[in-house]
C-alpha cells in the first residue's frame, strides 16, 4: 500500500462522515415505520413542494425583470402563482408545525430539527415581507412606511432599511431564499438522519 | 402489554425495530408536487393577485394640494413626522422608542441613514429649477441667508394662512400677509410636484443609476394622503395593519400575532409599542426555537390528546383494540 493510500485526505474524511451519518438507505429509504401512516406527515412535503414551486415562479418572474408583471397578462398571471404559491407554502407550513408540536416531535434527540424548522419559518416570514415590500405597488409604498417604524425602534431598520428598494430586492431573491433553502435541507437531512419520531406511549390495555 | 411490533411505548431515542410499511418517498414527493403545482395554478387564474398603482408625489399634489403644502412647509419648518423621528433620520435630542424605562436600541444605534428634511424635501429640489429661473433663486438666497427667527415667522405666517386658503383654477390664494420668500418657494414647489419633477429629484442622485426610494417614501408618509388610502383599502395600523394587502386577499396573514399586540392595550396606547412589540416578538421567537427545551410547554402535547388522533391507526393495534394491521 502507497503513502499516499495510507495518509487520509479531507475528501475522504467528507466521503466517510457522509456514509456514516447519511448511508445510501437512510437518506432515501422505501420502508418507513409502521406509525408514518397519517395525514399528517404529508404536510412537510407539501411545504417543501410549495417552495419548489415559489423558487420556479420566482425565476420565470425574474426572466424579464421585476417591473414586468406590472404590464403584462402573462407576467401578472406568472406573480400570481408566485403569491398564491407562499399562500399554500405558509399554510402547509403552519399544519406542519402545529402537528410536529402535538407529536411533540423533537423528542429523542430531535430538538435540532424543531430547531432548523421553526428558524426556517421566521426566515420565511422575513423572504415573503420582502417579496411585499418589492412588488411596486402600493401596498409595497404602505407596509414599507408602516414596518419601518418597528425595525427602526428595534435598531434594526438602520442596517435593513426597508424603505431602501435595492436592498430589499436582493434580500428577497438572493440572500434569503438560500437561507430558507439551506434550513430546508438541512431540517430535512435531521429527518432522514434521525428518523421520524414516534408515538407518545399509549394506554396500556386493562388486564 | 404491547402487541409484537408495536411497542405502546416506544423509546424516540432508539432506532426504531418495531413494524414497517412500505413508503415511496419520491412518488410522493412528485404526486404533492403536482397536487400544489395545480393547485397554485388554479387560484392564480381565479384569484390573481392584486396591483394597486403607486402613489407619486405628483398624484399627492394634484389630488390634495393643501395635505402637499402643509407636509412641505413642516419640512421646511421642521416640524414633520421624519423631522422630528430621530434615529435611524434625524437627530433629535430624546427622540426614539424605549423598550423599558429609558432602555432604547433605537438611540443607541443612532442616526446612520441621515436626512436634513428641509434640503432633502423642499431646498434641494427646489435648486434645480432656480439655476434657471432668476427670481427662485433669489426666494431660495432670501430664505437660506435670513435668521432662524425670520425664517420661523415667514412659515408660521404661511401655515396659518394655509389652514383658510383657497384654490381657484389649480391656483392656491392666500390672505395677504408676510409670508417673504416662503410663499414663492412653496408656490414651485407645488408647480415642480405636479409636473413629476419633484418625484425625479426626491430619487436623484450623483450616480446615473437609482434603486433607494427612502426619501420619497418618507415624505410621502409624512402626509395624510397615502395614510388616508390606506384607510380605505382597511390598511392601516388599527384595521390590522400591514398584514392585510389591497382587495380581498388574504395577505400576510402569518402576521397576526405581530399585528395583535397593536390592537390590545397597553401596546395601542404605548408611545413606545414598536420597540415593546418588537422586544416581546423577539422574546416569543426565542421561545419558540428553544420550545423543546422549555419546561411545561414542552409537555402541552401530552395533555391534549390531539397525538391519539394522528397516531390513530397505531394505537388502535398497539392497546389490542383491533388486529387489523395498516396496509403494509
Amino acid at each position: 500500500m502507497s503513502t499516499f493510500e495510507r495518509r487520509p485526505t479531507w475528501t475522504g474524511r467528507v466521503r466517510r462522515a457522509v456514509e456514516e451519518t447519511l448511508p445510501p438507505d437512510r437518506l432515501l429509504p422505501d420502508t418507513q415505520p409502521i406509525y408514518v401512516a397519517s395525514w399528517i406527515y404529508v404536510f412537510g412535503v407539501l411545504t417543501l413542494a410549495a417552495f419548489v414551486v415559489i423558487v420556479l415562479s420566482g425565476c420565470v418572474l425574474s426572466l424579464a425583470g421585476p417591473a414586468w408583471w406590472h404590464g403584462s397578462g402573462v407576467g401578472r398571471y406568472v406573480n400570481s402563482t408566485h403569491l398564491w404559491g407562499t399562500e399554500l407554502f405558509f399554510f402547509f407550513m403552519v399544519v406542519h408545525l402545529w402537528g410536529k408540536f402535538f407529536m411533540a416531535a423533537w423528542r429523542g434527540k430531535r430538538a435540532l430539527t424543531w430547531m432548523t424548522g421553526a428558524v426556517a419559518f421566521l426566515v420565511s416570514i422575513g423572504t415573503a415581507f420582502t417579496g411585499y415590500l418589492t412588488q411596486q405597488n402600493f401596498d409595497s409604498q404602505w407596509i414599507a412606511g408602516q414596518a419601518k417604524d418597528g425595525l427602526n425602534a428595534a435598531g434594526i431598520g438602520a442596517f435593513f432599511n426597508v424603505l431602501n428598494y435595492g436592498q430589499m430586492f436582493m434580500w428577497h431573491i438572493v440572500l434569503l431564499p438560500l437561507g430558507v433553502g439551506a434550513l430546508i435541507a438541512l431540517h430535512v437531512l435531521l429527518v432522514r438522519k434521525t428518523g421520524v419520531c414516534p408515538p407518545l406511549p399509549g394506554r396500556e390495555a386493562k388486564p | 402489554m404491547s402487541v409484537a411490533g408495536y411497542p405502546i411505548a416506544p423509546d424516540p431515542a432508539v432506532e426504531w425495530t418495531g413494524a414497517k410499511r412500505r413508503y415511496d418517498l419520491i412518488r410522493e414527493a412528485v404526486i404533492v408536487l403536482v397536487v400544489v403545482t395545480v393547485l397554485t395554478l388554479t387560484f392564480s387564474a381565479v384569484f390573481s393577485s392584486p396591483d394597486e398603482k403607486p402613489l407619486t408625489v405628483a398624484t399627492w399634489a394634484s389630488a390634495v394640494p393643501r395635505d402637499f403644502l402643509a407636509t412641505a412647509l413642516s419640512e421646511l419648518d421642521g416640524t414633520s413626522g421624519v423631522a422630528t423621528y430621530g434615529p435611524p433620520y434625524t437627530h433629535v435630542a430624546g427622540a426614539g422608542q424605549n423598550i423599558i424605562g429609558s432602555l432604547s436600541i433605537q438611540r443607541a444605534i443612532g442616526v446612520r441613514i441621515a436626512i436634513d428634511p428641509a434640503r432633502a424635501f423642499v431646498l434641494g429640489p427646489l435648486s434645480i429649477p432656480a439655476t434657471t429661473d432668476l427670481q427662485l433663486h433669489s426666494a431660495l438666497a432670501e430664505y437660506q441667508n435670513a435668521s432662524e427667527s425670520q425664517r420661523q415667522a415667514w412659515t408660521k405666517a404661511y401655515s396659518d394662512a394655509l389652514d383658510n386658503s383657497s384654490f381657484v383654477s389649480g391656483q392656491l390664494v392666500l390672505a395677504p400677509a408676510s409670508y417673504g420668500p416662503v410663499a414663492p418657494l412653496m408656490s414651485n414647489l407645488l408647480l415642480m410636484a405636479r409636473s413629476g419633477a419633484l418625484d425625479g429629484a426626491l430619487i436623484s442622485t450623483s450616480r446615473f443609476y437609482q434603486t433607494n426610494f427612502t426619501k420619497s417614501l418618507l415624505f410621502l408618509a409624512d402626509g395624510s394622503y397615502l395614510e388616508n388610502m390606506a384607510g380605505r383599502q382597511n390598511l392601516q395600523g388599527s384595521q390590522w395593519g400591514m398584514m392585510n394587502e389591497t382587495g380581498n386577499y388574504p395577505g400576510q396573514a402569518w402576521l397576526w400575532l405581530y399585528t395583535f399586540w397593536y390592537q390590545i392595550p397597553p401596546f395601542a396606547t404605548s408611545e413606545n409599542a414598536d420597540a415593546q412589540i418588537w422586544a416581546l416578538m423577539g422574546l416569543l421567537s426565542v421561545g419558540f426555537v428553544l420550545l423543546p427545551f422549555i419546561p411545561g410547554v414542552r409537555s402541552i402535547p401530552r395533555f391534549i390528546p390531539i397525538y391519539r388522533l394522528m397516531w390513530r391507526d397505531y394505537y388502535r393495534v398497539a392497546e389490542g383494540r383491533s388486529t387489523r394491521r395498516p396496509t403494509a
